[in-house]
């Protein structure tokens, strides 16, 4: 599979890079496949083709790949989810009734056993989470060349699939969810209680330039560490997915043994997506709880 | 690793499935628990208070039965009392009757006795004077002897 490529670091790089949609700027030069070179007269709203092209976009350019995978797989948890909930009867349950409601039952007592406060938001909130998060790592299963090579023959030059391996998605939710625990720490404990939260501990009140610092740190670590650990997480397991994927280019044995991998490292892979879902929906459940706390 | 728009795009993204979940999923579906949760306490709550009517029931049941035993048993008692009376009391009135009615059997027959002793002491009489006549018809007056023939028809 990788014979189409130059080389096996190309196919790597090509297997890594976002569908993203941006403008170039005036002046830039574009190579081609063939190695033929285009100077933009003006500037130009493109796909980017390669590494160099994302980065001359900047900022206001957007990874499509990763907002409609991302936004299809919410979608489609939020219509399964919205079915059986308008289909909910007190009866019994069947199908998939039974099984949203295992789910919510299982959330609801995260929730509860994590967030000692009253707040309607957590909850569903955690249930968004978990289950947005697992059905993009669980993209992750797929083998890593069906939709890109689809994508590639309906002429989409590049296809990641699993938007769980692009920091922007997981640094979106991280970022919106550190910006509820400001908002509820503000709330519960207003704003000069939750500076003095910040300044006055650990350490003696003269000490609050350090307490500061060490709090700062404390607090802006939290969403970071909450969006690395998913995306290190997923574009690891992606990385040894599409190491895997080389094998298959190296005559038969090789092939057999890289199918043999690829098969236990999936198997393996759905401990991993879910256990990331579960520990980015228990940090986010305990974030907000420590937001609410009055001490900690 | 590089950041764009997409970072924004997501935040948006994300907010507005929370929000969905918050208003039309999350509450309808723990709705439905709550009620079910609800439901499923009252139907043992039920139970429990239907087995306990049970057993009053049964209680209640076997003192009914343990009543009507006890009066059964006064009835026969009463009624076997009465029986032993009714049939003393037959005993008591065939007797009588019996007694009764041999008194006036014996009367009767004391009756006919006496009857058929005076007609034959009529018959006997009447044929001693025949024969009395017959022997005497020559030589005695019946009028003569007719005190003597009285005495002997007082004598039968």
């Amino acid at each position: 599979m990788a014979t189409e490529y130059a080389s096996s670091g190309e196919y790597i790089k090509h297997h890594l890079q976002n569908l993203t949609y941006g403008q170039l700027p005036p002046g830039f030069e574009r190579h081609d496949a063939h190695g033929n070179v285009e100077v933009l007269q003006q500037a130009t709203w493109t796909f980017a083709h390669g590494a160099e092209e994302v980065k001359a976009m900047g900022f206001w350019s957007i990874n499509v790949d990763s907002m409609v995978f991302s936004i299809g797989l919410g979608l489609i948890f939020l219509f399964l989810f919205r079915m059986a909930a308008k289909k909910a009867t007190t009866g019994v349950p069947a199908g998939l009734q039974n099984f949203v409601e295992w789910v919510v039952e299982f959330i609801d007592s995260s929730v509860r056993g994590s967030f000692s406060h009253q707040n309607p938001l957590v909850a569903p909130l955690a249930l968004t989470v978990f289950m947005w998060v697992f059905l993009m790592n669980a993209m992750d299963l797929l083998p890593v060349d069906w939709l890109p090579y689809a994508a590639a023959a309906s002429g989409i030059p590049y296809m990641k699939i699993v938007p769980s391996t692009d920091p922007n998605v997981t640094f979106g939710m991280s970022l919106s969810i550190f910006f509820l625990v400001l908002y509820y720490s503000v709330k519960m404990k207003g704003a000069g209680g939750f500076f003095s939260e910040l300044a006055f501990q650990p350490f003696p009140k003269f000490l609050f330039p350090v307490n500061l610092l060490l709090e700062g740190v404390g607090l802006i670590a939290k969403p970071i560490s909450l969006a690395l650990r998913l995306f290190g997480n997923m574009y690891a397991g992606e990385m040894i997915f599409i190491l895997i994927a080389l094998m298959f280019g190296g005559g038969w044995i090789l092939a057999l043994f890289g199918g043999a991998l690829q098969w236990a490292w999936a198997v393996f892979h759905i401990l991993i997506i879910t256990l990331q879902a579960f520990i980015f929906m228990t940090l986010t459940i305990v974030y907000l709880d420590m937001a609410h706390a009055e001490h900690h | 690793m590089n950041f764009n728009a997409t970072l924004i795009g997501q935040s948006i993204t994300f907010i507005f499935f929370v929000w969905f979940c918050m208003k039309f999923v999350w509450p309808p579906v723990m709705n439905a628990l709550e009620t079910r949760k609800k439901q499923i306490a009252d139907g043992l709550a039920a139970a429990d208070r239907g087995k306990h009517e049970l057993e009053l029931a049964a209680k209640k049941a076997g003192d009914n039965m343990r009543d009507a035993k006890a009066q059964a048993a006064e009835v026969i008692a009463q009624a076997e009392k009465r029986a032993a009376q009714i049939i003393e009391e037959a005993k008591t009135a065939a007797k009588e009757e019996g007694d009764r009615q041999l008194a006036a059997a014996q009367a009767n027959i004391a009756q006919e006795t006496n009857r058929a002793r005076e007609s034959l002491r009529e018959q006997v009489a009447g044929l001693a004077v025949a024969g009395a006549e017959k022997i005497l018809r020559r030589e005695v007056n019946a009028q003569t002897h007719a005190d003597l023939l009285g005495q002997l028809k007082a004598e039968l």
